[in-house]
């Protein structure tokens, strides 16, 4: 190869890492709006803000559409690079969280129509897990999304570690919140209704920490070629 | 990586990144083949195992030796004074180099088709009845005419035309004939030198397929420039690389999986998304 042709390569090349740098700014938009949109869902709730829960609902179609931008980008990429190899790991894994990130907006979404629903009534029981376990998802959230841009395999998997203890800790919240509202239901029945409301956001919240524990696992395969699910694992290095 | 890291280019793969097959006998294994021109090392300490029935491609950047490295396979770098060859190349129970072997009998058994289409300037039908016919073999020669060029994916096409001359067809059915002429001798492994190459899309497409029907009863070892192609079509993949000096290493072997997906070694990475090329 001449140097000309080494140039042209390069140059090309150049495009193309802009263009992979570009994708994964827009993921970190999406995953502001997402974290936002979690964060506004459940603030609204314990405040009985019914103007900020429409918004959250509103915002969710720009989510949607920001997840939408960003499959048409990777699909673009895709067919305009054929990659390969790291940058082909890259384009997957921000096509799966870009598909993750528009979920947890639905959760948010999700929680800000439970409380419209909910209308006047005060919640059944102060707010204090649910706001625990939204908070420890939203930093779950936070730090997958910085093992994905890390691409660095030692702190991706030390990211997992501690996902995967977050997550069991936000289950058992889960687990305690129900146990809660179930007695509160079973001491008067007339508390059923707004007993399920909160049940709902607090399974919402849970899903929201399990999509973030996906997002870390994309990472993973990003950094290592390992498809990871739960306590499943495919390894494409090896036969 | 930086075009100009020549150092980290001439450097030897690690030994971890070639692919071993502890439970398979390989149809063909080189044991630290070198190649030189002169004084001039081409290739140097190649050890591959090919499993049978598969399709391995040799990729790597202009000048790293795959098509020096694939002419060992089958002696064809004897045909070139200068050659000299070190090491060895174990098919069929022994070292195609060895003393006692015939050239021209493991180019039988071990063809090559090449980049351009080389259909000799005989008819259709003598094309491919040409191996046999040196063999010695003169029955039934019609009915092995037929079958190879079946096996080629080209009957259809030349079976009205076959005493036409092999130039005077399209260049995919020409390099399709030549695969004819290349089978009809029954080889268990076929050498390609970017096959496709010359070839339009079209004919890329019907030679790809060919190869992909041919590895059920052939073993296949195919040079390529072409990433998507080679993902394509084969089984495993053998990267090549050479630095400054101009001498061939490889420096990775292992499943298109592996290789295309999460290479090991970082210039297969750079190789295979461009950044050296």
């Amino acid at each position: 190869m001449n140097e000309q042709q080494s140039n042209i390569l390069s140059i090309g090349r150049q495009e193309f890492d802009r263009e992979l740098g570009r994708l994964e700014a827009e993921l970190i938009l999406m995953s502001g709006l997402v974290e936002k949109a979690i964060f506004d869902a459940l603030q609204a709730l314990k405040n009985r803000d019914i103007d900020r829960s429409q918004k959250v609902i509103n915002e969710d179609d720009h989510i949607d559409k920001t997840e939408l931008e960003i499959e048409r980008y990777c699909i673009e990429l895709i067919r305009r690079e054929s990659p390969m190899a790291g940058d082909l790991r890259r384009i997957v894994a921000s096509l799966q969280i870009a598909g993750e990130l528009e979920r947890i907006g639905d959760y948010a979404e999700g929680i800000a129509k439970i409380s419209i629903n909910m209308g006047s009534q005060p919640p059944l029981k102060e707010l204090i897990d649910i706001p625990r376990m939204g908070d420890m998802a939203v930093s779950m959230l936070k730090r997958s999304l910085e093992a994905f841009i890390s691409r660095d395999e030692d702190f991706v998997r030390t990211i997992v570690v501690e996902l995967e203890s977050e997550d069991d800790e936000v289950d058992d919240l889960y687990t305690k919140v129900q146990g809660d509202l179930m007695e509160l239901v079973k001491s008067d029945p007339d508390n059923a209704e707004r007993a399920t409301y909160l049940m709902w956001v607090a399974h919402n919240v849970e899903r929201v920490a399990d999509r973030a524990m996906n997002i870390a696992e994309r990472a993973l395969f990003q950094a290592t070629g390992q498809l990871v699910s739960g306590t499943t694992t495919i390894d494409t290095n090896v036969e | 990586m930086a075009l100009n890291e020549t150092d980290l280019l001439s450097q030897a793969g690690s030994v971890e990144n070639i692919l071993r097959f502890d439970d398979i006998e390989p149809v063909l294994e080189s044991n630290d083949l070198s190649v030189a021109y002169g004084d001039q090392t081409a290739v140097s300490d190649v050890s591959l195992q090919v499993p049978k029935n598969s399709v391995v491609s040799l990729i790597g950047p202009s000048g790293c030796g795959k098509s020096t490295l694939l002419r060992c396979f089958n002696r064809m770098n004897d045909l070139i004074p200068s050659a000299s060859v070190k090491g060895t190349v174990n098919f069929a129970g022994q070292n195609i180099y060895g003393s006692e072997v015939d050239p021209t009998e493991i180019r039988f058994r071990i063809g090559m088709v090449f980049q351009r289409p080389n259909p000799f300037p005989k008819s259709i039908y003598e094309n491919v009845a040409f191996g046999p016919r040196i063999n010695g073999m003169t029955d039934d020669l019609d009915e092995l005419v037929e079958t190879s060029l079946r096996r080629a994916a080209v009957w259809d096409e030349v079976k009205d035309r076959l005493n036409d001359s092999g130039l005077s067809v399209s260049g995919g059915q020409q390099q399709r004939i030549c695969i004819a002429r290349a089978l009809a001798v029954n080889p268990e492994i076929v050498l390609m030198d970017e096959p496709a190459s010359a070839l339009d899309p079209i004919s890329t497409q019907a030679i790809e397929q060919l190869i992909q029907e041919l590895s059920n009863e052939v073993t296949i070892i195919i040079v390529t420039h072409n990433m998507q192609q080679a993902t394509r079509i084969s089984d495993y993949a053998a990267v090549m690389m050479a630095g400054e000096e101009r001498i061939g290493r490889m420096i990775e072997y292992g499943t298109n999986e592996q290789v295309f997906g999460n290479p090991k070694d970082e210039r297969t990475e750079a190789y295979v998304t461009g950044r050296i090329g």
